[in-house]
């Protein structure tokens, strides 16, 4: 096994179905231990990427190493060292909560199956459910114990398609804690999901896809990279003077004023600031705040969506 | 082959725990034995009975009576005409498992994370099918011997129960009812494929029960006899039709086809 460099690496990764190419070209890499984030629109090819890396899909072009092993070639040992859990949390129904992890332990050839399951359901809070079928289990439950089944076999590698789709705020929270506990593990979680607050909270970076990559990067870096960095400046009464007392600076390249606040776009507002607060208050301002504008993923998603669709249309 | 186990186990778990299929299960077979047996009760206690010549059984079922004669050769005619209503038993009954089994997994989504464990294709498809046949085969198997042993206590003439041990019966039971059980599996799956409800799914694999259900007017009309050579064609037959269902089951169970074609 790679101990070190990336557990992911796909190359020009693609998939058709008939004509309809719902993932086209994708190239990016996971390092071990890390929490990387696929987010796209409905019908982006989000869940066709997971099933290609899941070795459940066969790929039409491109290739894809998961965990150190070919997809295509290499599948049944993709397998082995994976752990899914699809959109639908896919439980047998009429089964317990322990004879759905045993089947399921039974199909990876878990050798401790026993204390694995003790494990996982005392972990998740299920333990004393486990005689009773899934089917009397609550979504956010039914949601856990899928997620058992899915580290039964202690995978390297985690595809957890959309988890919190469905739960309530509740069992959300529970769902998102428990990926949390997961990353200080230090395993490595594919993350798709449409609650961008969640994928900027728990991923590490975050792939936007929608057919094709649109971007690749930390959140942070996004940000940054979109929007820039903004300082707000809260003052008791903001004027033109102001404004054009930071224009002056040749590291920021955007001042706008907005009601008693100044926003300056700067490049590093941690050796910057000092200075433009300095300017700020030799021009005579009541310095109330000072803070960073924080832009949301959301906010980063829907402009590249926005300009993903400007370039099709410009295309058509 | 501790994955099949699993999976056979995990399949009577959950469909037995379907009254439909426990009905059908335990139902048809009942009935497919104590059906014979109650007209074998009735025709041997009949004074008309006694009377019969073996000119009034179908000229052609003659050579199949051997030594016997008269209302003994009529006997072994009624108790071989169930022959093939036993038949028909592990046809329906892996059917109605594996219909439930496979649409059921459908309907649940529970096959994608069961097709993203190492388990093969083929594994899958013989844990399922297993799960279908053994029950099948049992209790074709049970209700034969019920039939026969009571057979043995009705008939007084040992000749005509023995008659029910001969190769007929024993290639019959043995050999063509568990190759009619994989034939019924492989169509439940290849149905069970381009379908949502597993009544749907039963009831056009049901079709497949008419060419068994023909035989059996046929015989009972006196257009077809059954007799050694034509059950050991049958068994060859379904030798070959089973490999060729077998292979396109397996075409239609993999995992590119289950995630990407079955609607």
């Amino acid at each position: 096994m790679i101990k070190n460099g990336p557990i992911i690496v796909t190359e020009k990764l693609t998939k058709s179905f008939g004509e309809i190419v719902a993932v086209n070209q994708l190239t990016l890499s996971v390092n071990r231990g890390e929490v990387f984030g696929l987010l796209g629109p409905n019908g982006s090819g989000k869940t066709t990427t997971v099933r290609m890396l899941a070795a459940l899909l066969i790929p039409s072009g491109g290739t894809a190493r998961v965990a150190g092993f070919q997809v295509g070639e290499n599948d049944q040992d993709i397998r082995r060292k994976i752990g899914l859990l699809p959109e639908s949390p896919g439980l047998y129904d009429s089964l317990s909560a322990e004879q759905n992890l045993a089947f399921f332990g039974s199909m990876y050839g878990v050798e401790n199956i026993a204390e694995q399951i003790q494990k996982y359901l005392e972990l998740l809070d299920l333990w004393n459910r486990r005689y009773e079928p899934v089917g009397t289990f609550s979504k956010g439950m039914r949601q856990k114990l899928a997620i058992a089944r899915a580290l039964l076999h202690e995978p390297d590698v985690l595809f957890l398609d959309e988890p919190t789709s469905g739960l309530d705020p509740q069992a959300s929270r529970l769902v998102r804690e428990f990926i949390e506990d997961l990353k200080g593990e230090g395993r490595t979680i594919i993350l798709t999901t449409h609650n961008l607050e969640e994928a900027d909270r728990l991923c590490d970076r975050v792939a936007v896809i929608s057919g094709h990559l649109l971007a690749l990067d930390a959140p942070g870096e996004l940000r940054r990279k979109i929007f820039g960095r903004k300082v707000v400046f809260h003052l008791q009464e903001a004027n033109q003077a102001l404004v054009g007392a930071l224009k002056k600076f040749p590291f920021v390249s955007d001042v706008q004023s907005v009601d008693n606040k100044i926003l300056a776009a700067v490049e590093n507002p941690e050796e910057q600031n000092p200075q433009l607060i300095r300017a700020l208050i030799d021009g005579g301002a009541e310095l109330q705040f000072v803070g960073e504008l924080k832009r949301r993923l959301e906010d980063v998603y829907l402009e590249l969506m926005g300009a993903n669709k400007d370039n099709n249309h410009g295309k058509n | 082959m501790e994955r099949i186990k699993a999976i056979i186990i995990k399949e009577w778990r959950e469909v037995f725990k379907n009254k439909f299929v426990l009905f059908t299960v335990s139902f048809l077979p009942l009935m497919i034995t104590a059906l014979p047996l109650i007209i074998l009760y009735f025709a041997g206690s009949s004074e008309g009975f006694a009377g019969i010549s073996t000119a009034d059984l179908p000229p052609q079922f003659e050579p199949l009576c051997g030594d016997l004669v008269g209302s003994d050769c009529m006997l072994y005619y009624i108790v071989t005409q169930f022959l093939l209503l036993f038949m028909m038993v592990p046809v329906i009954v892996p059917m109605t498992i594996a219909s439930y089994s496979i649409v059921g997994e459908k309907t649940t989504r529970t096959l994608e994370p069961l097709l993203a464990t190492p388990v093969t294709t083929i594994e899958i498809l013989v844990g399922k099918g297993l799960a279908g046949v053994i029950p099948a085969v049992l209790t074709t198997w049970i209700g034969y011997l019920i039939y026969a042993a009571g057979a043995y206590l009705m008939v007084s003439n040992s000749a005509v129960v023995s008659k029910l041990f001969d190769p007929l019966w024993m290639i019959a039971i043995f050999l063509v009812g568990p190759l009619l059980s994989l034939m019924g599996v492989s169509i439940s799956v290849m149905i069970s494929s381009r379908v949502n409800d597993p009544r749907v799914a039963e009831q056009i694999s049901g079709i497949f029960v008419l060419p068994v259900v023909g035989l059996f007017i046929g015989q009972m009309t006196g257009m077809i006899l059954v007799n050694e050579t034509f059950i050991l064609w049958l068994a060859a037959a379904l030798l070959v039709l089973d490999t060729i269902l077998f292979y396109f089951a397996a075409q239609i169970f993999q995992r590119e086809t289950i995630l990407s074609r079955w609607k």
